[in-house]
Parts: structure tokens; sequence; C-alpha cells
């Protein structure tokens, strides 16, 4: 075998008492596409953002093209052709997806901005990998789907000799997976090299030529993907031998709790993004939300929760209309909300754990005495979710900002699977948790359906939906085209709907 | 006859409004630069005290009037420095290390000042003196109102384009506003993002440096104590109130600087309200902006936390 490209070896990284890092041995060929697999906090973000410059190692050594580098920033990284993706979206939302697309790149007419030249490299890249995008936009007006579009044009724009992809997938849609593999083939086919993480296995065992397992900071070892199947690769992360594809009994809905009526949404400068919807959701149903990202999905969550004003239609809740529904209105009805942007919307990172799990609930009892806050009753709130949702952290009182991806949105998944008296929505309510969390959560999400709370479950992920939902409703902007059964024969219906086709059938 | 005289008025008002909108001006600057990096320097106030009595000694020693503008630089520059090494280095909170720079700043001028004046009065230095722009100072009420000014009204008329241009229209501009906006995606960029703050401290400390310059050389030629008297806070609430846009700062601080120009003459008409009232004008109306527009949202959203987060 030739010289690695990259040989990363020992490397060892600590945060306080925890070994994120122990002793790690990675390397990847030159031109193949490398996926590094772990349960959450297993320490792959933590790998990577060494390999990046972000952070210094402990202990180990790290060879690049036959040399051994030291890499003190980003700078660095860059600067021998690295590029990275990360887990958590760092774009700046305040600026134009041109703008954000051109910060940091060197320009050939400094001081000048290279704006023509971009734009016109912008539209070649588009074209050639099939990444279209308006420029003009500001982040913050994308969905998540086309700011992740955004992440993969910054790190082509930098050039590079190896891409590290922190769950860039997690992100995106079926379909869009499918536009993703393309230009990952793509670029390995102009001499790129690709770490790729994701928690999808099914992913990882199309689209990589090796696998590397990290479990607790360790690595537990490197196999050829065609020799791996699910069930290994299941079993080399957890430690055991793991059940995956579950398929849930459906039935059971009883009286209607939750009732839309042409709710519309009308937003300044993009129009309606929401055309009225009607809805029914049962007390002891899950109903799916397929559809391609941005077609109005987390409007429809944001509406439901109170966040963000309907413009026409009505609203009730077991029969009873909700006037001008607030956060604070709905929670009162027994709603549990987990939004789509858990790190802007759903946690306060320098809050602890303890903390963030009562965000909603500290002003009440049991929580709240007097208007004081009873600490004891919050922390032991906290050990009780976390050990029922397997939160990895030093401890309760750890700041949700030092936690794994993984494990922040545990933090949110348990406050708001607890609030959710009567109702749940849930958006990619397991996006970017590992095999068993996403078990386990789903488990739950079940549990919580049979004991007759009703669940509007939106998700990007088709098999999640099949497998958990009664029935299905099909946004296409703004727009539900139709209703179908949960059930594998549903899928061309689905499929055929998320493009926009309209369907008489509905269930 | 009445029309005359209510146009004198008016330009000799605009022309005073103009010079005395230039040292907020100067620090306005200054603090769009280092606010747009992520830095809140609620120390411009002291800054410009710095550059006030910077100016004064710079031009006693060389004596030059440049020199003392230098001298007001470099003062209000190695605040600037103080500022960062604490606020970025030691990670110090912004607001309480701004305040404490505003004490010190106060504190330090007064000492030197009196420890070289016994009596508490400062000689005369060169001062700048008004230059008529050839031509343009000819234009009907236009040059009297800008055209007749002293040379650092003039610099501080170009640092707006100039501004401008390098804030929003060059890869340093936008490298600056992604500290702060976004640090770490800055730093994920290969951006420095500590270097990044310092320089736009140190360019912001010798901006404000440059309005105490105005301040002591500009309109008299000598120094006292309590010559900035709030101008820096002022020049915060322009650049809140121009929503970090140079130009829109200026205007701004233009509408500061008539409300300053019509509180004095207000005082010479005898008016039958008690000139405390008066004074008390330019000052209220910042409170007012605050209070109107610093909760519109688009400031910095890095603004005030410092980087690394930990
Ligand atoms: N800055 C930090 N300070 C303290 N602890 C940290 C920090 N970053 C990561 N950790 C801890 O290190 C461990 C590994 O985290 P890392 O983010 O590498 O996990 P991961 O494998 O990427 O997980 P996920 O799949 O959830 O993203 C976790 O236990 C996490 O809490
Ligand atoms: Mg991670």
């Amino acid at each position: 075998m030739p010289a690695p490209l990259l040989e990363m070896r020992q490397i060892v990284k600590t945060f306080g008492s925890l070994r994120a890092n122990d002793h790690v041995d990675f390397e990847v060929q030159s031109g193949e596409i490398h996926a590094l697999l772990g349960e959450n906090g297993a320490g792959k973000t933590t790998l990577m953002n060494v390999l990046y410059g972000l952070y210094q190692p402990d202990g180990g050594e790290i060879y690049w093209k036959g040399e051994k580098i030291t890499l003190h920033s980003p700078r660095d990284a860059i600067r021998h052709r690295i590029g990275m993706i990360h887990q958590h979206l760092m774009l700046v939302p305040n600026f134009t997806v041109l703008e954000n697309i051109l910060v940091g790149l060197p320009s050939p007419k400094e001081p000048f901005l290279p704006i023509q030249e971009t734009l016109t490299r912008l539209e070649d890249f588009a074209a050639q990998y099939g990444l279209p995008i308006d420029p003009t936009l500001k982040v913050k007006q994308l969905p998540l789907g086309l700011q992740q579009r955004v992440e993969i044009l910054k790190a082509l724009f930098r050039g590079a000799d190896l891409l590290i992809l922190d769950e860039p997938t997690a992100v995106l849609s079926p379909l869009e997976v499918e536009e993703f593999f393309a230009v990952l083939k793509n670029l390995v086919g102009k001499g790129v090299s690709i770490i790729f993480i994701s928690h999808k296995l099914d992913e990882v065992l199309r689209i990589s030529d090796r696998i590397t397992v990290l479990r607790q900071g360790k690595r537990i070892g490197t196999i050829e993907t065609r020799q791996a199947t699910q069930p290994i690769l299941a079993e080399m992360m957890v430690g055991r031998a793991v059940a995956l594809d579950h398929s849930f009994p459906k039935g059971g809905a009883a009286q209607p709790i939750l009732e839309l009526k042409g709710v519309s949404l009308t937003r300044p400068k993009v129009g309606r993004v929401l055309k009225e919807i009607t809805l029914t959701l049962h007390s002891g149903e899950i109903l799916g939300i397929a559809g391609i990202d941005g077609n109005g999905q987390e409007e429809l969550a944001d509406v439901v929760c109170g966040l963000i004003p309907y413009s026409a239609g009505q609203m009730f809740i077991e029969g009873r209309s909700i006037l001008n529904p607030t956060p604070r209105k709905m929670k009162a009805a027994g709603l549990g909300y987990v939004p789509a942007d858990r790190q802007r919307v759903g946690l306060v990172k320098n809050f602890s754990i303890a903390h963030n799990l009562v965000l909603k609930s500290f002003d009440a009892p049991p929580f709240n005495a007097y208007g004081f806050l009873r600490e004891k009753v919050v922390r032991l709130n906290a050990q009780q979710i976390i050990a029922e949702f397997d939160i990895r952290a030093a401890d309760l009182l750890q700041p949700v900002g030092e936690l794994s991806g993984g494990n922040q949105q545990k933090v949110i998944l348990g406050r708001e699977l607890k609030l959710a008296q009567r109702l749940l929505v849930a958006v990619h309510p397991t996006r970017g948790l590992d095999v068993g969390a996403t078990e386990s959560v789903r488990q739950f999400l079940h549990a919580q359906k049979q004991k007759g709370i009703g669940i509007l479950l939106i998700s990007a992920d088709l098999d999640e939906l099949l497998a958990m939902s009664d029935r299905i409703a099909v946004l296409f902007r703004g727009e539900i085209l139709g209703v179908v059964p949960g059930e594998a024969a549903s899928l061309p219906a689905i499929s055929r709907m998320m493009l926009g086709e309209r369907l008489e059938a509905t269930a | 006859m009445e029309e005359v005289v209510w146009l004198t008025f008016l330009v000799s008002l605009l022309a005073a409004g103009v010079r005395l909108a230039t040292p907020l001006l100067f620090a306005a600057l200054g603090g769009i630069t280092n606010e747009l990096a992520g830095v809140l320097n609620i120390g411009l106030e002291g800054m410009m005290i710095a550059g006030t009595f910077g100016a004064y000694i710079g031009a006693l020693l060389s004596g030059s009037e440049w020199g003392g503008a230098l001298g007001g630089m470099l003062a209000g520059g190695l605040l600037g420095l103080l500022f960062a090494y604490l606020s970025i280095t030691w990670r110090g909170d912004q607001v309480v290390l701004g305040t404490g720079l505003n004490i010190f700043a106060l504190g330090l001028t007064s000492f030197f000042f009196r420890s070289m004046y016994k009596a508490g009065i400062s000689q005369f230095v060169p001062s700048f003196q008004a230059w008529n722009v050839p031509l343009l100072s000819d234009i009907p009420l236009i040059g009297q109102i800008f055209f007749r000014q002293v040379p650092l009204v003039y610099l501080a008329y170009m640092l707006i384009p100039i501004a401008t241009f390098l804030l929003y229209k060059t890869t340093w501009g936008l490298k600056l506003r992604c500290c702060g906006e976004h640090p770490r995606a800055a730093e994920t960029v290969g951006v420095n993002v500590v270097k990044t703050r310092y320089l736009a401290l140190c360019l912001s400390g010798m901006l404000a440096g440059l309005g105490g310059t105005f301040l002591s050389l500009g309109q008299i030629s000598a120094f006292t104590e309590g010559l900035v008297s709030g101008r820096g806070f002022i020049a915060l609430a322009a650049i809140i109130f121009g929503r970090w846009k140079p130009l829109n700062v200026a205007l701004a601080c233009l509408l500061f600087g008539v409300a300053d120009a019509l509180q004095l003459r207000l005082q010479g008409f005898g008016l039958p309200i008690r000139y405390e009232f008066l004074l008390m004008f330019p000052y209220l109306l910042t409170l007012v902006t605050f209070i109107i527009f610093v909760n519109r949202g688009d400031s910095p959203a890095g603004l005030g936390k410092p980087y690394p987060e930990k």
C-alpha cells in the first residue's frame, strides 16, 4: 500500500478529566472516502477538530503527505489544503450567501473583494456539481438544506485535497443526499480524499471505501466497507448487538386532539409559505409530515407551537378554538416541541444541563417555590432525564455547549418529551443521533403514543416516517398534497407528492 | 431684512453644527470599527480624553499642531491597545473594562495636568486654524457651512467614504465583520480573530484620539479638564442611530452637533429657561436615541462576547 495521505498517530485530547480522544490512530489513503463512525460523544468531532487545527492535541502526531506537521490554527489546515464542513454550520446568518463564501478567501485584486470572479465561479460550480444557489439571499432566509449547500460551496472554493465532512447529511432530505453523494463521487474523481461522518449506517455502507469506528474516545478498528454490514458496525460502535430495524405497531387513534382548518401563513417578501392547511391529529396517533426540506415543515411546526401567528384559518385543541396561540398558551395546553434548529432555538449553551432541562418549567412547581428555584428538585429532574435518555456528560452542571452534538439534542428531547402531556411536535427528532439513541427515541415516541398523546412527526427520513407514522401527509410548497397510510406501500405515492404531483387517494 | 437675519443665523448654526459634529464623527468611526469586529467599547469617552491631553503634549513638544494630532492618536491608540489586552487576552468583561477605562483616562490626565501646572491653567500651544478650501468655500451657503473649517474637519469628511470602503467593500472589512458576527466561523475560514480585534481596537483608539485632538487643538489651543464631557457616549449613540453605516452615522453625528450648536445659541437668546436645561438638550437626544433604537436588532451578533468562548 502506498504511504497514506494522512496519518494521525496516538492522538490524545482531554477536556478536564474527560478523555475525548484516547491514543487514537487514524489514517486516510489518497482518493478514498473514509467513514468515521461512533456513538454520540465517541470523540469524532474532537478528532476532526484536532486535524483542522481548532484543538491542540495533548499528545500524538500528525503526518500529512508523508511529513510531520503541526496545526496551530485552521489557517495551517487551509494552507495544507485540508477543508472541513462542521457539524454545526459555520455560517453568518446576517451575511449573504456570497459574503459567506467570500470571507477569508484570498483575492486576486486585494484589497477589493473578488465579487465578479466569485459569481462566475459559483455558476461554474453550480452547473458542474448540481449545486445551484441564489448568492444574493441572506443565509438566515435559507432552509437548513440550502445552508448546508453554502457550506459545501465554501469548502470547494477554498480547494482541498482532504475534505472533512462532519455529519453533512444530517440536515439533508433523501433526495438531497443522493445529489450530495454525486457531488462526493465527483470530488473523489478529481483527486479529493474525504472523511465522512454520519450516523446513518446505510449511507456509510453505500458511499465509503473504509470505515473506522471510535468508542468512548478509543479506536475500535478499521474495516473495508465491502466486509461490513449494519449489524457488524452497530456492534463495533456500541459494544454489543443492537436491534436495528424495528417496526412499530400501528393504530390506536382516538378522538381528534389538534385540528387545523385552512391555516395559511404569509411572510413578508417570501409570500405564502403555508397554504390552507387542513389537518386533524388524533390522540394516540402519530401523524407524519413528509416533504423536501424548505416546503413549509418548519413553519408548520412554528405555527402549531405558537411561535409564529398564522395569517388565516383556525386552530382547535380538543375541539376548542385557540385564538392567537403563543408558546406559553400551547405549553399550558400540554404541547411539547422539538424544534429543527436546536442550536439556535432550543438551548442556552452557557447554562448547565440541569437548567436547560427546566427552561420551560422553572416558573412553576415542583421546580419553583415562592419565586425561588428549587435547585434540589431541578437536579433530581436532571439526574432522571440524563439516565433515561442516556445523556453522556461529565455531570449535570456541565454547560450544554460542551456536550457532543448528539448529546445536546438528547437534552432538548428529554425536556420536551416530558412536557408533552397531550401533544408533541417533533421536527427531525433523531437527526444527528447515533443508532442506539435513535432507537430509544423512537421507542419513547411510540410509548407516548400508546399513552394517548398525539404526535406530529416532521422528518426528512422517510424510513423513519414509514416505520412510525399511522398516517403521512406530504407538504409541497406549503400545501398538503395528500395524506396516505403509514405503510411501505405508500412510498411511491409519497415520493411523487414530494416532487409536486397531486394525488386523489387520501386516508 | 428679517429673512437675511434668519439665514445668517441658520448658516452660522449649521457651520457650528458641522464643527461640533467632527469630534463625534472621529470617535464614532472608531467605534464602528471595533463594534463591527465584535468588541463593545464603552471606553470611547476615555480614549477621547486621552486624545485631548496627548494632543496638547504633542503640540507642546513638537511646536506644531500636526505633532499634536500625532500625540492624540498615540494616546488614544495606546488606550485601545490596553483595552484589547485586557478584554481579549485576559477576557475581561467589556462593559466593566470600558467604564474603568473612562475613569482611568480622566484620572490620569488630571493627575499629569495638575502636576504640570499647579495653577490649573495650561499654556497656549499651536492649534489648527480655519482653512478655506479654494473654490468650494466660495459656494454660497454651502461654502460657509462646510468649507471654511479647520483641516481636521476635512479629514473627518474624507474618512467617511474611506471607512465605508474599508469596512464594507474590502476583504479585510469582510473578515472584520465576520469576527463581529460569528467569530468561530471566522476562525474556521482562517481569520485570526484575536489579531483582527486587537487591530480594530487600536484603530478605534487612534480615531477617538483624533476626536480628542479636535477638542483641544481645533477649538481652543490649550488643555482643560472636562473637554470631552460625554461626547464619547454621544458617539456611541450615533453609531446605533446610524446602524453601523459610516454615512448614516455621520448624519447622526451632524444631528447631535447641530443640537449642541442650537443649545449654545439659545443660551445667548436669554430665553426664560435655565441654561442647565438647554445644556441637557444633546444628552437628552442621546438618551432618546438609545431608547428608540438600541433594540432594533441588527447589531453584530457577536458584539460584546469574548472569543474564544472559554
Ligand atoms: N469544548 C469541550 N469542552 C468539554 N468537553 C468537550 C468539549 N468538546 C467535546 N467535549 C466532550 O468530548 C466528548 C466527545 O465529543 P465529540 O463532540 O467529539 O463527540 P462526537 O463523536 O462528535 O459525537 P456526536 O455524534 O454526538 O457529534 C463528549 O463527551 C463531549 O462532551
Ligand atoms: Mg460530533
